[in-house]
């Protein structure tokens, strides 16, 4: 690992660099501190910043930009005609990857040197039977132009890291000889450390706008990439969900959306009535320690990971159901309405237990955010407690509560371990709350496990679905903040 | 005039009454209406039991199904380890030892089961395969280590507990009856009868299972052997990851949109992304590390780095937003304190206000780690789910590194599996994963209650 070597490398000199520099300071001003223009800290930590950061940055960059120039230098060396007829150009440099790593583990292991690794030839030697000995797969046999791009990949990765390395050493001692050389008495070292620090504050700040757009862009290149596979109307407006990894799939989010849909309205037909209510109860009725006491153990409800209720929802509630709606004489009604533990049902009523809480708490604090004058208002006007609530509380609650249902409403079609593990797996257009249905979150995990492609439509649908998953729950979040924040304003 | 138009006429006195003057007589409307509040209250009381009666079936599910893994069932049994099968040249040379596969373990086993039963006299129409069929397949494997470790015992007897195998370990919590096994090819009634038999000469007995909460998980044919102690540590590795890289970008970020930002267009961006990011689902992160980390990067799949890096992306706006209310609940009279006496507003802020703002952002990073350990979705896009995580990892490289699973992902590729006794360790997994989430956020609660400062 040279990367955390030189990481280690980095730091090692950075607070060496501390030292020295403040050292070196003091010793300009006589070992006098009241002489300096900064405490004496400031200076080593401009020493240390100045060797510790240039560097960094230069490494990151590197570290993201290298695979990308070197993919595209080496797609370049394959010619033309070895990409036949059912591959593509990302299928061939996969293999090409999968051939350098056989390489370099092969030198690893010592089953080859590495003179031996950049100059074998498959005229000469049987390179799959020699990765495959040390434990390397390959499917095929190596061409031998996938196996000269996969050396001349091992030598471009090799030689990038070498200059990496190279530069990366050079800015760092480069930061430390220029900070250290301007450390002196008069240097105003508070003022370009602060700046340094500043820029670091923002640069964290910016993290977060970077996660997204890296979301998006991660999501929205992969989608044209299926698009350009896979006609966007089929995908938009087709009526069947029938992946086919030989291709000619039928991948359309219709039956998806339906079953997501669906589960995440039974969700919220169980979480928005209990929710509300005890929201209701918690905020105009309940003494206070009721409240101290129910909220808290409401609001486990929600801290409880999602993989819980999954397993319940899969082991205990599913089961249950089918006791109740199943077949034959473990049926308690005689009905055979349901076959298999995983329904719309079942995944819907777990995820509404889990959501209360959600619904609750929302609505607890919209409900106290209401003035209290309005209550005792209509309480003087002869009101009783449950007409006040009725009639004045929540009509002026209420856009806070649609957006508090509109938050959980985001929450329930964005849930994966609860439907992948309770709702099914068959995608259908059924009304049926007792059958298996499955959802988008459940289809880009099953899309997305295991071994993936990303050549084929069918692996690269997953991101398609994403995307539109992305856009649905952000423009509900959007809306719902939206409405909430209009609402507190009226009453601040 | 007006006394004279308000005065009732004599005759409608009566009929006044009747309406119920008297606040002591309740009219019909006012019972409805009193009827109507009952009613309304008790719907409030009816939802909250409610969502405390699913807590309690929850916890008491959880309980009632999973504490059963923390128990197992072993065989004690008395090994004769025969030289001329394990170590034939008898010169307790390594290799040739090691050369001896399991298969060639399992006649000293079943040798010594037939041998166990025959000397407690219990009468069985089993052969002695069948009879050693009770034992885990994990048995010799265990003997198998065991000798390598311990060369110069081959030739004594020795004493080893060995685990039963899972539908024997099922019978004896209650899990496998002897109606239920009708069509199971694992386990016959004759042998639950050398069971029942066994456990009345206390052969068999249930013991507390450490290896369930420091052990590997196993293939799936020996659910009895599988525990959870790897994806513990892969867990811990992520946890290591968030806390290093979640915990500084997020208190820099925090500082910098509460402390120094300008009001400008920038920051409102800033703002309103965090808030969302907070609110997109948590697969659509696992999406991103998958494209980003393992499809763009090239950073091995199913390493904890991996994961640790997409639950930091996930982390991070909790963190903010937490960071953000502490520092916003530190009074501006310690800024202006600090201004006043000539610090710079960069040493105001690190120097006094982060300081005091520390418990705050502690307990928010601990519940963001909180939510973190469990959340599984993104786990399973970057592939840490599907194999056996059974090494521990030596290093820290190698931890961060090698393909790992995590408590979380661990307990859904249980759940998976076809064979049932695998939902026990599931639940049993679901209990220590809630064992650290309940010690964290106590944590967080006794850190909020010790040191937060009301101003």
């Amino acid at each position: 690992m040279p990367t955390f070597w030189l990481v280690l490398v980095l730091i090692a000199l950075s607070v060496a660099g501390f030292f020295l520099g403040r050292n070196r300071a003091l010793v300009s001003a006589n070992g006098n501190p009241k002489d300096l223009h900064s405490l004496p800290s400031y200076y080593g930590h401009n020493v240390a910043l100045s060797a510790l950061v240039p560097a960094l940055v230069i490494l990151g960059a590197w570290l993201l930009l290298q695979p990308i120039l070197i993919e595209s230098r080496v797609s370049s060396l394959i010619p033309d005609d070895v990409i036949t007829e059912g591959t593509t150009r990302g299928l061939v440099m996969s293999d090409v990857r999968r051939v350098a790593e056989g390489l370099d583990l092969a030198v690893a292991q010592g089953a080859m040197t590495s003179d031996q690794a950049s100059s074998v030839r498959t005229e000469f030697s049987d390179v799959r039977g020699r990765l495959g000995e040390i434990g390397v797969a390959l499917g095929s046999d190596v061409r031998p132009e996938v196996l000269r791009a996969a050396q001349s990949y091992r030598t471009m990765n090799a030689t990038g890291t070498l200059v990496m390395t190279v530069i990366v050493a050079l800015a760092a001692l480069g930061g430390f000889a220029w900070s250290y050389g301007r450390t002196h008495r008069d240097f105003r070292a508070r003022n370009v450390v602060e700046q340094g620090i500043m820029a670091l504050l923002i640069l964290a700040a910016s993290l977060a706008i970077l996660t997204t757009i890296g979301i998006v862009l991660s999501m929205v290149f992969e989608t044209r990439n299926f698009f350009a596979l896979h006609p966007w109307t089929d995908f938009f407006f087709g009526s069947s969900w029938a992946p086919n990894f030989r291709g000619d799939s039928d991948l359309s989010i219709l039956p998806l959306l339906w079953g997501t849909l669906y589960v995440s309205v039974i969700a919220l037909l169980v979480a928005v009535p209990i929710g509300l209510f005890a929201a209701i109860y918690l905020s105009e009725y309940a003494s206070a320690t009721t409240r101290a006491f129910a909220k808290p153990l409401l609001e486990i409800l929600a801290g409880i990971p999602t993989i819980v209720y999954g397993l319940f929802a899969l082991l205990t509630v599913g089961p249950a159901l089918v006791k109740f709606f199943g077949q034959g004489e473990n049926g308690i009604l005689g009905v055979e309405w349901m076959s298999g533990a995983t329904s719309v049902l079942t995944a819907g009523l777990v995820m509404g237990i889990m959501l209360i809480p959600f619904v609750s708490s929302l609505s607890d604090d919209i409900i106290n955010a209401v003035p209290q004058a309005m209550r005792d208002g209509s309480l003087g006007l002869g009101a009783t407690k449950s007409e006040t609530v009725r009639q004045v509380v929540v009509p002026a609650a209420l856009p806070g509560i649609v957006g508090a249902v509109l938050l959980a409403a985001s929450r329930a079609i964005g849930e994966t371990m609860i439907v992948v593990m309770g709702a099914g797996a068959i995608a259908k257009f059924s009304g049926n709350p007792l059958e298996a249905m499955t959802t988008i979150t459940t289809r880009i995990v099953s899309q997305l496990t295991g071994d993936t492609d990303f050549a084929s439509p069918e692996t690269l649908v997953a991101f398609a679905l994403g995307l539109t998953l992305f856009v649905l729950t952000l423009g509900l979040n959007v809306l719902a903040l939206y409405i909430v924040r209009k609402y507190r304003e009226q009453y601040d | 005039m007006t006394d004279l138009s308000q005065s009732p006429a004599s005759g409608d006195v009566p009929k006044q009454k009747k309406l119920g003057n008297s606040l002591l007589e309740l009219t019909d409307r006012t019972k409805r209406r009193n009827a109507a509040e009952t009613r309304f209250k008790a719907y409030g009381i009816v939802a909250i039991a409610i969502g405390l009666l699913m807590l309690v079936v929850l916890v008491t599910t959880i309980f009632s199904r999973g504490l059963g893994a923390f128990q197992q069932t072993f065989i004690t049994l008395e090994v004769e380890l025969l030289e001329d099968k394990l170590d034939k040249s008898g010169n307790r040379d390594l290799d040739e030892i090691k050369k001896v596969t399991t298969f060639g373990y399992a006649p000293i086993i079943r040798d010594a089961v037939a041998a166990k039963v025959s000397e407690l006299g219990i009468e069985t129409p089993l052969k002695p395969k069948a009879m050693a069929d009770i034992l885990s397949k994990d048995a010799a494997a265990t003997l198998r280590a065991y000798v390598i470790e311990n060369p110069d015992q081959i030739g004594e007897t020795v004493e080893f507990r060995f685990l039963a195998q899972s539908r024997v370990d099922g019978y004896l919590k209650s899990r496998v009856s002897r109606d239920s096994i009708g069509n199971d090819k694992n386990i016959s009634a004759e042998q639950l009868d050398l069971v029942d038999a066994l456990v009345a000469a206390d052969v068999i007995e249930k013991t507390f299972n450490l290896s369930f909460i420091l052990g590997s998980d196993a293939s799936d044919a020996r659910p009895e052997a599988a525990g959870m102690g790897v994806s513990m540590l892969g867990s811990l590795f992520m946890m290591l990851v968030v806390l290093v890289l979640a915990l500084p970008i997020g208190v820099a970020a925090s500082i910098y949109l509460e402390e120094f930002a300008p009001q400008n267009w920038l920051t409102d961006i800033i703002e309103v992304n965090i808030s969302n990011l907070a609110a997109v689902p948590s697969i659509v992160f696992g999406i991103l590390g998958l494209a980003v980390f393992i499809n763009y990067m090239h950073l091995p799949s199913s390493a904890p780095l991996v994961g640790g890096l997409v639950l930091t992306l996930m982390t991070l706006p909790t963190i903010i937003i937490s960071t953000r209310a502490s520092l916003k609940a530190v009074p501006p009279s310690i800024r202006d304190a600090a201004l006043g006496v000539g610090a710079s507003k960069m040493q105001s802020v690190f120097h006094h206000v982060l300081p005091l703002a520390a418990p705050g952002i502690l307990t928010g990073t601990i519940i963001g780690l909180a939510q973190a350990l469990g959340e599984t979705a993104p786990l399973l896009l970057i592939g840490m789910v599907g194999f056996i995580a059974s090494n521990a990892p030596g290093t820290i490289s190698e931890g961060l590194l090698s393909p790992n699973s995590a408590m979380p992902a661990q307990i859904y590729e249980w759940a998976k599996r076809a064979d049932p006794a695998f939902y026990e360790r599931a639940w049993g997994g679901i209990i220590i994963l809630l064992v650290f989430l309940i010690t964290m956020n106590t944590l967080a609660v006794i850190l909020r209650r010790r040191f937060e400062r009301r101003w």
